[in-house]
């Protein structure tokens, strides 16, 4: 396979850089300092010793024995990025991005977030490394993820409730870039996921690819093998880059990212940005979209906050096209189902987002054999969505 | 520009410098808050003193604009406005008579989900001079900026204050105009400007022949005389849709909608250099 991205940002057609003038020289000298500091092994090092002392990585790649046997006969392995400090793979990202900002010379970091998984990650990397930390969350988010803003408060952070749009994770995407334009000279903008424009997708699956990497290791400690397929949750996308990226050239090796196919693919209300949406430019990058006939950013849904997103990863979109990748659809009923086989089969909540990626197992895995290994990102833990979930099977909403 | 140009805004600008002043470039977000009365403002500004009109494209996710604009893009998109119905309203505006030349100020995605072919061929046919994609640097821009200039209409580049050295790669080989990005930030009003505007203006100044213009922020008549003085145009966006916002309630009502028109048209006269 051919290395992605380019010197353009560009993964084949995707990719690149939309943004306003005023960004370009910030990008650019992003992608230099991030170039120069990784090609640095102390950088490399600062970064393991808080993922291993900071986070308690490695996570554990660990055997679901009562969900194999409840599904049927293949092996599934649920790779626990829920264990990590903060309760979700974000923490990742925010470490690497969050070092390197300290390395710039930054003081000022900025982010936005969906569910608040991101958000807390960058409020606690901010207080850990003494920075000044504004976190941008759509009302609606505020909303229905209140104990999460709660928190950002308490590890110091300030959070901006986005007011424009949809009031969700787009709208706080577009917001944190608009501040970002106003205060380039002294802001890192810390990105949540593989989106925008480049370099962070990028970046941010190169921080990410830690969860690729140990989950190589550990199923070769104990399979033996590589697995024969990975199933990950993607919103933008972040936690199944990393996780995806390491195995590229294992042809062996399928990938599935299951996106959110809201209350059906086929009723306006959904996130399936893979499997509904076609060629555009969104916050930055040209990947597949959500849009309407005249190019209007459409809203997405889902019962997850942090899938609840019209855009995708650009280097997800190239998987797609060039066949490496398969994306599906699961639904808000299907993803809360297999939350709760999880809860009783594993004694484990998992996060909604996740539990798309589970749905997905437990739709194909009683077809297939003793001898498939599977491997869930298992990205985050659900204690953030108990109250959504209450408020879902109640039938009180489904937000 | 070439001698035989027939680019109305190049024509505009030739006249202007042969008059000694700059050019007031006022913009409009269009179908805010309808099309007939987009139209009707059209000729209000011409009749105020406009020389150039950039109409703005409303987007569902407008990142280099503030919240008056947004506000705005969201009422027109409430009304179905799209980017072929803003290239019919300048057809439109040229057919009542406007004389004005037009800049239509688009995000990208919408023209490439038109497809650049047919976008290109609708420009012609609507009387549009050139072209503003904020989210379009000049790294994105090479096919757009080829068939501009097939076309013979101005890609306009944008520079900011931090473009520093990127300022001659953007400069070299474009049309129309240069617009000057005052500050950093999104569009909308303000009182202050980058520390280091007129270095900044002077420098763009140095590195093309093109006419310059700066906007973001601009919106009294004292800040259009300041930078009249050293610029050859000057673009004025979030005051006048405010301005248009505010006179919202009048231009509803058949008994009152004059008297909006008319506020508008006071406005942005007292703005002209």
């Amino acid at each position: 396979m051919i290395q992605v991205p380019d010197q353009h940002g560009r993964f084949g057609s995707f990719g690149g850089r939309f943004v306003p003038e005023t960004l370009m020289n910030a990008l650019i000298g992003l992608e230099e300092a991030y170039r120069t500091f990784s090609a640095d092994p102390a950088f490399q090092e600062e970064i393991d010793y808080l993922l291993k002392q900071y986070s308690g990585r490695e996570t554990p790649l660990y055997y679901a024995e009562r969900l194999s046997k409840h599904l049927g006969e293949a092996k599934v392995y649920l790779k626990r990025e829920d264990l990590n400090h903060t309760g979700a793979h974000k923490i990742n990202n925010a470490i690497g991005q969050g070092i390197l900002a300290k390395k710039m010379g930054k003081t000022k970091v900025i982010a936005e977030t969906g569910a608040g998984q991101h958000g807390v990650a960058t409020a606690t990397v901010a207080a850990l490394l003494g920075m000044e930390c504004k976190v941008f969350m759509g009302e609606e988010d505020t909303r229905r993820q209140a104990l999460n803003v709660f928190r950002m408060k308490l590890l110091g952070a300030e959070v901006i409730p986005v007011t424009s749009g949809s009031r969700t994770l787009k709208d706080a995407g577009n917001e944190a870039l608009r501040y970002w334009v106003s205060n380039v000279d002294d802001t890192f903008y810390i990105l949540g996921s593989a989106v925008g424009p480049h370099p962070y997708p990028m970046m941010v699956r190169n921080f990410q690819r830690i969860i690729g990497d140990e989950t190589r290791r550990q199923i070769l400690e104990a399979e033996g093998r590589l697995p024969d397929l990975l199933v990950a949750a993607v919103g933008g996308g972040s936690n199944a880059i990393g996780m995806f990226y390491p195995f590229m050239e294992d042809e062996s090796v399928g990938m599935i990212g299951v996106e959110a196919a809201g209350k059906g693919v086929d009723t306006p209300f959904h996130a399936a940005t893979m499997s509904k949406g076609t060629h555009g430019v969104f916050q930055g990058s040209m990947s597949y979209l959500l849009q309407d006939e005249y190019g209007q950013v459409t809203e997405a849904h889902s019962i997850s906050a942090g899938l609840d997103y019209p855009g995708v990863g650009p280097e997800h979109s190239y998987l797609k096209d060039i066949e490496r990748a398969k994306y599906v659809p699961i639904t808000d009923a299907e993803a809360l189902d297999a939350l709760k086989l999880l809860c009783v089969t594993e004694g484990i909540i998992p996060a909604l987002e996740s539990a798309h990626a589970i749905a997905q197992v437990v739709k194909i895995a009683p077809a297939l054999s003793k001898d498939d290994i599977i491997v869930i990102c298992l990205s985050g833990r659900g204690d953030k969505d108990v109250e959504s979930i209450m408020a879902y099977t109640q039938g009180e909403g489904n937000q | 520009m070439t001698t035989e140009t027939t680019n109305r805004m190049d024509l505009m600008f030739r006249k202007l410098k042969s008059e000694g002043r700059a050019a007031l470039i006022p913009f409009l977000t269009v179908g805010d808050p309808d099309l007939n009365t987009t139209l009707d403002i059209i000729r209000e500004l011409e009749a105020a003193g406009a020389d150039i009109l950039e109409l703005g494209v409303p987007y569902s996710d407008p990142l280099a604009d503030g919240p008056v604009i947004q506000r705005a893009s969201s009422r027109a998109l409430r009304g179905k406005v799209h980017l072929r119905t803003c290239m019919e309203t300048a057809l439109k505006a040229r057919q009542a008579g406007s004389s004005l030349p037009f800049i239509l100020f688009t995000y990208y995605n919408p023209v490439m989900q038109m497809g650049l072919d047919t976008f290109f061929a609708e420009l012609d046919k609507h009387e549009i001079s050139g072209l503003i994609i904020p989210d379009l640097p000049v790294e994105e821009s090479e096919d757009m900026r080829r068939r501009s200039s097939a076309a013979g209409i101005n890609l306009i580049p944008l520079v900011a204050p931090t473009s520093s050295e990127r300022i001659a790669k953007i400069v070299s080989g474009a049309s129309g105009f240069v617009y000057c990005v005052s500050s950093l930030g999104v569009t909308g009003e303000r009182s202050s400007f980058h520390t280091g505007i007129d270095a900044f203006l002077e420098s763009v100044r140095e590195a093309t022949d093109l006419p310059i213009a700066v906007g973001f922020g601009i919106s009294t008549g004292e800040q259009v005389a300041r930078f009249a003085r050293i610029c050859d145009g000057v673009v004025v966006g979030s005051a006048i849709v405010r301005k248009v916002e505010d006179v919202i309630p009048l231009l509803e009502q058949p008994a009152t909608r004059a008297e909006g028109l008319l506020q508008i048209r006071e406005f942005v006269a007292q703005l002209r250099p």
